[in-house]
C-alpha cells in the first residue's frame, strides 16, 4: 500500500512555545490512523497544519503526494476535515449547510444535489434536512459537522476529536460512520484523548504528548513497549494521602512503578495477583482504607503511563 | 468570482434570517421614518407638504420680465412652506446677509438679463447670467434652491433654443431671408415675453423638462426616509463586519480556509455580504416608502446608483471598524455608537447646516451626510449631474476605507494562515 500522507520534521512554534516539536510519520491508504494524547498534545496544531490551514514553522508533509507548503490547494481538494468544534451556520438549514460547503469544495448542479442527498442518507437527517441547523441536538449537529468533510469524497479524512462533548448513543453513531467511510475505503487520520476510541477504530496509533510523537505502532505494538505488565488501579477515600502510600508501595518486590492519578494510585507490575496482597497490607499498616481495585490488561492507557508517568485524562 | 458570490448570497440569507437584525434593518428605520412624519406633521393633514421656510435673498436688477417671473416664482404660494423669500436691490448686502449665515442663498439677477435672453440678434446674445450666492454651510437647502432655479432657467434656455432653431430652420426652408432673421426672432422673443406668465405657473410646482405631469412636492419624508435609512444603513454593515469575527470565532471561517477557495475570495464574498445586505435594506426600505407614503425618491437611476454608492461607502466603515474590533461584541458595541454619531452628524435628526461649524466639518467624512445630499437632491427634481459629487465622495470613501482595511487585516492575520 502507498503512502498517503508522508510527515517529515513537522514543526510549529508560537512565538517561544513549541507546540509541535518536529513530528514525522506516515498513513498508508486504507488506514485509520489515530493520533492520541492528552489535551494540549499539539494534536490539532498537527491537523491545521496538514490541512493547510496553519504554516508550518519548519518541516513539510505531503498529501496524495502534493506538499502541503508548495501546494496547498491540491492538498485542499484532496483532503476533507472535520473540525473539533462545530462549524456551521446555524441560521441555514442541514441541506442548505451542505449545498453550501459542496459548492466551496466546487461542487455545482446535479453533481452537488445527488451528493448532498446521499451525504444526508449517510449521516441519517434526509427526515430532517429543512430543519435549521439551531434546532438540532448536539449530537445531531455533529453529525452535519462530519457530513460537510465527506461532500466531496476525500481521499484522506481529517477528524479531530469528533465525539467531544456527546452523548454515548451519539458517539457509538460516529465511531460507526468512521468505520463504515473506511471500508467504503477512506482513509481517515482521527485524533483523540480516549483511549477507548483509539483502540476500536485503529489500524495503528500515534502517541503525541508535548508535541512529540513519543510512539508510533499498531496496538499490539505500541503495549509490547510496557512488556507483560499488569496495572492495579487503587481507589482510596478522599481523606485520605495517596501519595505517602504510592511512595511505600514502589518498595514492595514486583511493583515496577507506583503513580498517583486524580488521587487514584496506578500500580504497575508483571503479575498483579503477586502483589496485591502486600499493597493491600501497606495501606492497611498507615490506616488507609482502599474503596475498590481494578486490575487492567496491557493497554494503551498503560502505554502512555509507561512513556510519560501521566494519565491521558491529565 | 462564483465563490465570492455564493459566499455574499450566504450572507444575505443569514442576515435576513435572524429576527434581531430585521427589527433593526427594517422595521425600526421604517417606525421612526412614520414616527418623526407624525412629529413634522407629515401625516396630520391631506398636504403634503412640510414647512422648511429656507431665507433666501432675491435681488432683482432686470426689471424685466424675465427677472419680474423669477421673484414671482419665488414668491408663489405653492413654494410658500419652501422657502422665505426676501426682495432687495444691493447685491453686495445680499452677500454680506449670505456670508453673515443671515439667509441661505442671494439670487441675484443681473440687469439686462431679459433683454440679454431676446437680444436682438438672438445668435449673438450677451453672457449675462444670474448669480446663485449660497452659504457652503449650508449645503443641503442651498441644493433645494438651486434646483428650483435650474428649472427656471432650464425652461428659458428651452425657449431660447426653441427660437433659434425655428429662425434656422425658417431660412433654411427659404421661408424667410438671412436678413429678415433679427426681426423674427425679436418676435419670437416678444411671444415668449408674453407667455412667461404660463411657464411660471409651471414651475411653481417644479415639473421637470422632460414629464410635464410629474410633480416633486416639498415632502418632509424626502429628508426622514433617507435620514433613516441611511443612519440604519450603518447597522447593517457593522452587523456585516461582525459576521467577519463572527466566523472566524465560530469555526466556519477556519473551515472555509480549508476548502478550495482561497484567501481573496472568502475575503471578498464576505466584503460583498455586507454590501448586497446594505443595498436589501436600503431598497426596501425605498419601496415601503414609495409604497405607502406615496413618497417621490426622484429619478430612479440615480435612486439606484446613489444606494449602491452610499452602502459601498458605508460597508468600508463597516470594514474599518471590523478591522480595529478584536471581537464581534467589539464590533458591534462600537457599530452602534458611530451608527448614532453619524446619524446625527449626518442629518438624520437636524439638518447639518443647523450644527456646529466643527461638526459640519466632520459631517464629511460619515457617508449619510453625502448620500443625503444626494436623496434631497434627487427628491427636488435633481438628476445624474446633480450627484456628481455625492457619488464621488462616496465612492473615494468608500476605496480609502478599503485600502484601510485591508492593511489592517493583514496585520491582523485575519485569514492569513
Amino acid at each position: 500500500m502507498t503512502n498517503i500522507l508522508e510527515v517529515k520534521d513537522l514543526e510549529k512554534n508560537y512565538g517561544d512555545f513549541k507546540a509541535v516539536k518536529g513530528i514525522s510519520f506516515e498513513i498508508k491508504e486504507g488506514e485509520i490512523f489515530s493520533l492520541l494524547g492528552p489535551n494540549g498534545a499539539g494534536k490539532t496544531t498537527t491537523i491545521s497544519m496538514l490541512s493547510t490551514l496553519y504554516e508550518p514553522t519548519a518541516g513539510d508533509a505531503t498529501v496524495a503526494g502534493h506538499s502541503i507548503t508548495k501546494a496547498p490547494m491540491q492538498v485542499r481538494n484532496a483532503i476533507g476535515v472535520v473540525p473539533q468544534d462545530l462549524a456551521l451556520y446555524e441560521d441555514l438549514t442541514a441541506k442548505e449547510n451542505l449545498i453550501f460547503w459542496g459548492q466551496m469544495y466546487n461542487l455545482s448542479g446535479q453533481s452537488l444535489k445527488n451528493r448532498v442527498d446521499e451525504v444526508l442518507e449517510q449521516i441519517g437527517l434526509t427526515d430532517k434536512a429543512k430543519n435549521k441547523v439551531k434546532t438540532y441536538s448536539g449530537g445531531m449537529k455533529r453529525r452535519v459537522n462530519i457530513g460537510v468533510g465527506l461532500l466531496h469524497k476525500p481521499k484522506l479524512l481529517f477528524m479531530d476529536e469528533p465525539t467531544v462533548g456527546i452523548d454515548p448513543q451519539s458517539r457509538r453513531a460516529i465511531l460507526d460512520t468512521v468505520k463504515d467511510l473506511n471500508k467504503q475505503g477512506m482513509t481517515v487520520l482521527y485524533t483523540t484523548h480516549y483511549m477507548e476510541e483509539a483502540e476500536e477504530l485503529s489500524d495503528r496509533v500515534g502517541i503525541i504528548d508535548h508535541g512529540e510523537l513519543i510512539a508510533i505502532g499498531t496496538q499490539k505494538e505500541l503495549t509490547k513497549q510496557v512488556g507483560e505488565t499488569e496495572t492495579l488501579v487503587l481507589h482510596i477515600g478522599e481523606n485520605e494521602d495517596p501519595d505517602a502510600l504510592a511512595k511505600s508501595i514502589k518498595g514492595i518486590n514486583g511493583v515496577l512503578e507506583a503513580n498517583v492519578i486524580n488521587r487514584e494510585i496506578a500500580v504497575i507490575t508483571p503479575s498483579a495477583k503477586d502483589v496485591l496482597a502486600s499493597v493491600v497490607t501497606k495501606a492497611n499498616e498507615r490506616g488507609i482504607k482502599i474503596h475498590s481495585i481494578d486490575i487492567r490488561e496491557p493497554n494503551l492507557e498503560a502505554v502512555f503511563l509507561h512513556l510519560t508517568g501521566r494519565a491521558l485524562r491529565d | 468570482m462564483l465563490k465570492t458570490f455564493l459566499i455574499g448570497l450566504k450572507d444575505l440569507k443569514i442576515a435576513f434570517r435572524d429576527r434581531a437584525a430585521i427589527v433593526f434593518m427594517l422595521l425600526t428605520p421604517f417606525l421612526l421614518t412614520i414616527g418623526m412624519g407624525l412629529v413634522t406633521g407629515r401625516f396630520s393633514s391631506n398636504d403634503s407638504s412640510g414647512a422648511l421656510n429656507i431665507p433666501i435673498v432675491i435681488v432683482n436688477l432686470d426689471n424685466d420680465s424675465l427677472g419680474d417671473a423669477l421673484v414671482e416664482v419665488f414668491n408663489s404660494e405653492e413654494l410658500a412652506d419652501l422657502v422665505e423669500p426676501t426682495i432687495s436691490q444691493d447685491a453686495e448686502a445680499a452677500r454680506t446677509l449670505v456670508d453673515e449665515d443671515e439667509t441661505t442663498v442671494a439670487i441675484i439677477i443681473p440687469s439686462g438679463f431679459t433683454q440679454s435672453i431676446f437680444s436682438e440678434n438672438i445668435n449673438q446674445s450677451e453672457n449675462i447670467q444670474i448669480e446663485f450666492y449660497a452659504n457652503p454651510s449650508r449645503p443641503t437647502s442651498a441644493g433645494i434652491v438651486k434646483t428650483i432655479l435650474d428649472g427656471f432657467m432650464a425652461r428659458v434656455d428651452e425657449m431660447r433654443v426653441g427660437s433659434i432653431t425655428s429662425v434656422a430652420q425658417l431660412i433654411i426652408s427659404g421661408r424667410i431671408s438671412p436678413e429678415q432673421a433679427n426681426a423674427v426672432g425679436e418676435e419670437m422673443g416678444a411671444r415668449f415675453e408674453n407667455t412667461s406668465t404660463d411657464f411660471n405657473e409651471t414651475l411653481i410646482t417644479l415639473n421637470t423638462s422632460t414629464n410635464e405631469t410629474e410633480t416633486n412636492e416639498v415632502d418632509m419624508l424626502a429628508f426622514l426616509a433617507p435620514g433613516m435609512a441611511l443612519m440604519f444603513l450603518m447597522y447593517t454593515v457593522s452587523y456585516g463586519g461582525r459576521s467577519i469575527l463572527a466566523e472566524k470565532a465560530g469555526g466556519t471561517l477556519p473551515r472555509l480556509l480549508v476548502t478550495p477557495t482561497n484567501s481573496m475570495q472568502i475575503l471578498g464574498g464576505k466584503v460583498f455580504g455586507i454590501f448586497l445586505t446594505g443595498a436589501a435594506q436600503m431598497l426596501i426600505l425605498i419601496g415601503a416608502t414609495t409604497l405607502f407614503f406615496q413618497l417621490q425618491w426622484g429619478d430612479v437611476i440615480g435612486v439606484v446608483l446613489l444606494v449602491f454608492a452610499a452602502v459601498f461607502g458605508a460597508t468600508g466603515w463597516g470594514l474599518f471598524i471590523t478591522a480595529l474590533a478584536r471581537t464581534p461584541a467589539q464590533v458591534g458595541s462600537v457599530g452602534t455608537a458611530v451608527m448614532l454619531i453619524f446619524g446625527i452628524l449626518g442629518g438624520s435628526f437636524f439638518e447639518v447646516e443647523n450644527l456646529p461649524v466643527i461638526a459640519q466639518m466632520f459631517s464629511k467624512i460619515t457617508p449619510n451626510a453625502w448620500a443625503l445630499d444626494g436623496f434631497t437632491s434627487l427628491a427636488f427634481g435633481g438628476n445624474l449631474a446633480s450627484l456628481t459629487t455625492p457619488l464621488l465622495a462616496l465612492l473615494t470613501m468608500g476605496i480609502v476605507l478599503f485600502l484601510i482595511s485591508a492593511l489592517l487585516f493583514g496585520r491582523k492575520n485575519l485569514v492569513q494562515k
